[in-house]
């Protein structure tokens, strides 16, 4: 008995030995599971960022062909500049910068512009009739087809059936290009441009509008609430029942689905009060409502976070409960506040459900002049097009995909830096 | 006039605070013993003027459009609108609503254009009353408040109780949202349970909401059965957390025990990064991504499988719950007190016994608490799954099937033009009511397991 207890504590055992080695072995098993899980994870993340900027970087540029076009008196009547027939100018450019083709051929060759060349030349022209008679050079948007196809995104090897471009369209296309007249500059019609049907002119500006009277509503509603029911809920609310159901419906109110905010907000805004459809100002009520707790939840973490001393200090100075609060405790956790509110911001930015159904996808070619127009947001711009068939839509999806990080991005940073800044430890 | 409105009402406010600022210094310089600060009776100035003020322009501003429609419908000639449904009526309002804002398309019955007429001349009477009747509230605030002014007058105790019932109405915001959640559901669903019978809708096993668009149509009369919609919910849900549980637990361990505080310091925040990328992101990488690297994966074994799988948007919307586990895992281990984690050590327990022997089973409420959590996330969550996952309802576990889910259906249904009197409308709301009434219980439940386990320790 004593012998086999003499055994079992000597280390350097064969079993001892084994069964340290067994010990450790496990732990590493577990030390790679762990590592192997946070890869998972990280390889997720890389995966999501890559496909992303793989597939958007090619919308922040946009290829444009330099025009001549000449507004001959035949086409545009000088008694009637806006009801000329641009398309026909449009072509007969076409004609003059392909001589090679015959002039049939060369005229369908127009589809390599934008629909948008000829309303260009319209209100250039309307603007000043001047113009015709006279030969105008412009730079337009290529047209998705072609523009892909600079972009190198149609493969030239594939059989011609198989193509969305047939040959002797790559050809014309090819000879613009040997022409020099082919260019690629920075997309700025990406954010100056609202939506449209045809992928090389829809923007997002009228999202980013939409996003910002939104995000604003949500601001000034939620901010001033949530930060006065925190308030209230910290430090005035006596510890009852009540209370503490408030608490809980708070809480529980943080984790009910945005999608019933949605909801809540289609039977209450938009069927009993009949505010407009689609309008950022709704969509920032509804926004406020999701927001609101999250502000509230921080918020209390922040006053609590003050230390009682302060409190009692002011308090033996004479101060009232309220002077204490407004004059002390709250511009000591006015960081705090603002970094959860900047977070709830910035999860509402990201938010898409309940603006679905109020409908803000709607397909609306201005941006809102007011937050009662009609408009979208960031995220449902990205779901609008994500659902367009055209394949120039993939890489604006991933473009405005991005816009929408790098401010999620700018937003976090922003209230990292504010935490860091002020942050206090008593 | 709104805007003006609203600048009226804050000169005004302003005013009566500089005012009875001024009374109530100059009363301190005659001589006298103030009782409040010279703020306080500016600020209860400010107050009595602002609110009732603020009030009224909202509620104004609420009424006046329903309240103008039926003046202009009632003063409409006798006959145009008896044997005409709700809808016709609200047709017609719309044409003169758009009439009186200019918008003239071909040309209108005369009555209309009439009415039209009127809806102008009513409306600009309504904004000069609108600004007379506020003009007259706030002038009789401004005139109250100053003649309160007086060495004696408790204005800091007014001035408090008001910010006390401000703030109390903040407060009953957040309840009246969930109140409004709740009645809103209810009476919806109540209005469809009188078209489709309940039994219908909680055991039936057939779901095709499309709706006759005339009563006499043939093809596709409606079927209101939630049960595969609600299987359709378990698969996604079941796949993601089986795919996010394991990877979320493994990963917070791995940084609580194993990781160097620098390791920690870069890993932790790129985590919460994954957290706080939009769902309809991770929605678009489903379908740009994940989706069709399954679809050749599964080719290559041999396997045909649909566009949008269970599989894809129940795996990204794991990726989306991995931080949302971890870092309540995290949380819950770095709640267990230090004393327990060095006693084991020192009895010579590796890291990993320590973790898996010690640390793990005492913070296993916690983290259950996290993961019920994350198992209602994922049961309400919208977009990957209205991106990624089908809109056709199959009774069927397969992952690798097309399911759909609550929250698809809700949007589906609701997404276009919408009119409250067809049960395709109102069956969303059944849906929302009940995904509310599953997500409520679990997270109430979710929260009450991560409190109490927290008060072990404390």
């Amino acid at each position: 008995m004593a012998d086999t207890s003499q055994h079992d504590t000597q280390w350097s055992s064969a079993r001892a030995v084994a069964n340290v080695s067994r010990r450790h072995r496990s732990e590493l098993i577990l030390k790679g599971l762990g590592l192997g899980a946070i890869s998972i994870a990280f390889l997720m993340l890389f995966l999501l960022l890559s496909s992303l900027v793989s597939t958007g970087w090619q919308a922040f540029t946009q290829t444009h062909v330099r025009m001549e076009f000449t507004i001959s008196p035949e086409r545009v009547h000088a008694d009637n500049p806006a009801g000329g027939n641009y398309r026909a100018v449009v072509q007969d450019a076409m004609v003059a910068a392909l001589p090679g083709l015959p002039e049939a051929d060369a005229r369908k060759m127009a589809a390599i512009l934008s629909n948008s060349a000829q309303f260009t030349l319209r209100d250039r022209v309307v603007a000043r009739p001047g113009l015709i008679g006279s030969t105008i050079t412009l730079k337009v948007p290529a047209s998705d087809p072609y523009d892909q196809l600079n972009k190198g995104l149609i493969d030239r090897e594939t059989p011609e059936a198989n193509r969305r471009l047939k040959d002797p369209e790559i050809g014309a296309f090819d000879q613009l290009v040997a022409e020099g007249r082919i260019t690629k500059p920075i997309n700025w019609a990406l954010i100056t441009n609202a939506d449209s049907r045809f992928p090389e002119l829809a923007g997002l500006r009228g999202a980013l509008v939409g996003s910002f009277y939104a995000l604003l509503t949500c601001f000034l509603l939620s901010f001033p609430l949530g930060i006065g029911a925190a308030i209230y809920l910290e430090e005035f609310a006596p510890k009852n029942r009540m209370s503490d159901i408030i608490e809980i419906n708070i809480n529980n109110l943080a984790a009910v689905p945005s999608v019933v905010f949605g909801l809540l907000a289609l039977a209450v805004f938009l069927n009993m009060f009949g505010l407009p459809r689609s309008a950022p100002f709704v969509g920032g009520m509804t926004l406020a409502l999701m927001t609101l707790p999250t502000i509230i939840i921080a918020t209390r973490a922040a006053l609590k976070a003050v230390p009682p001393s302060i409190r009692e200090a002011a308090l033996g100075l004479g101060a009232s409960r309220q002077q204490v609060v407004f004059q002390h405790v709250l511009p000591l956790a006015m960081p705090g506040i603002l970094t959860g509110t900047i977070i709830g911001l910035a999860q509402a930015l990201g938010e898409t459900a309940p603006l679905l159904l109020i409908g803000m996808n709607a397909f609306i070619t201005a941006a809102p002049s007011t937050p009662f127009d009609a408009a979208t947001a960031l995220p449902t711009q990205i779901f609008i097009w994500a659902d367009s068939p055209e394949r120039g839509f993939v890489s604006r999806t991933s473009a405005a995909i991005l816009v929408l990080l790098g401010f999620l991005v700018l937003m976090n940073a922003i209230a990292i830096f504010l935490r860091n800044k002020f942050e206090r430890r008593w | 006039m709104t805007g003006i409105a609203f600048l009226i009402l804050f000169l005004a406010a302003v005013l009566g605070f500089v005012l009875n600022r001024r009374a109530a210094y100059a009363i301190r310089d005659g001589g006298a013993r103030l009782h409040s600060l010279g703020g306080f009776h500016g600020a209860y100035s400010l107050l009595l003027v602002l609110l009732p003020g603020f009030v009224f322009l909202i509620l104004w501003l609420i009424l006046q459009g329903p309240v103008i429609n039926r003046m202009v419908m009632a003063g409409l000639p006798d006959g145009t609108l008896t044997d005409l449904g709700s809808g016709a009526i609200q047709l017609i309002n719309a044409e003169i609503s758009s009439l009186a804002k200019g918008q003239v398309f071909g040309t209108p019955e005369p009555w209309k254009l009439e009415a039209a007429e009127r809806m102008v001349q009513i409306k600009a009477y309504a904004r000069w009353i609108m600004v007379g009747v506020l003009a007259v509230l706030v002038t009789a605030g401004l005139i109250f408040a100053r003649s309160t002014v007086a060495a004696e007058f408790r204005a800091r105790q007014r001035v408090e109780r008001i910010v006390l019932g401000l703030m109390i109405f903040c407060s009953v915001v957040a309840i009246m949202t969930t109140i409004g959640i709740v009645l809103s559901l209810v009476f919806e669903s109540i209005r469809f349970f009188d078209m489709v019978p309940i039994t219908e809708f909680l055991f039936g096993t057939n779901w095709e909401p499309q709706i006759p668009m005339r009563a006499d149509q043939v093809a596709g009369a409606g079927a209101f059965g939630w049960l595969p919609v609600m299987l359709g919910t378990l698969v996604i849900t079941v796949i993601a957390m089986a795919i996010a549980t394991p990877i979320g637990l493994y990963s917070a361990i791995y940084l609580n025990e194993f990781a160097s505080p620098r390791v920690r310091s870069v890993a932790k925040p790129m985590l919460e990064l994954l957290a706080g990328i939009p769902t309809v992101v991770y929605g678009f990488f489903a379908v740009l991504t994940v989706a069709p690297a399954l679809r050749s994966g599964a080719a290559d074994i041999g396997l045909s499988i649909s566009p949008n799988t269970a599989l894809a948007a129940g795996g990204v919307m794991a990726v989306m719950l991995i931080p949302f586990i971890s870092s309540f895992t995290d949380d819950a281990l770095s709640a267990v007190p230090r004393s327990l984690r060095d006693g084991s050590l020192a009895l010579g327990a590796t890291r990993g016994e320590t973790m898996m022997k010690v640390l793990f089973p005492a913070a296993i409420p916690g983290i259950v608490g996290g993961i019920l959590l994350a198992v209602s996330r994922a049961i309400g969550e919208t977009m990957i799954v209205v991106m990624a996952a089908g809109i056709i309802a199959t009774l069927t576990i397969n992952p690798l099937d097309s399911v759909t889910t609550v929250t698809v259906q809700i949007v589906t249904l609701l997404i276009g033009d919408t009119s409250f009197d067809n049960p395709k409308t109102l069956a969303a709301f059944a849906l929302g009511l009940m995904l509310f009434i599953v997500t409520l219980c679990i997270n109430i439940l979710a929260l009450r397991i991560v409190r109490k386990y927290r008060e072990i320790y404390d």
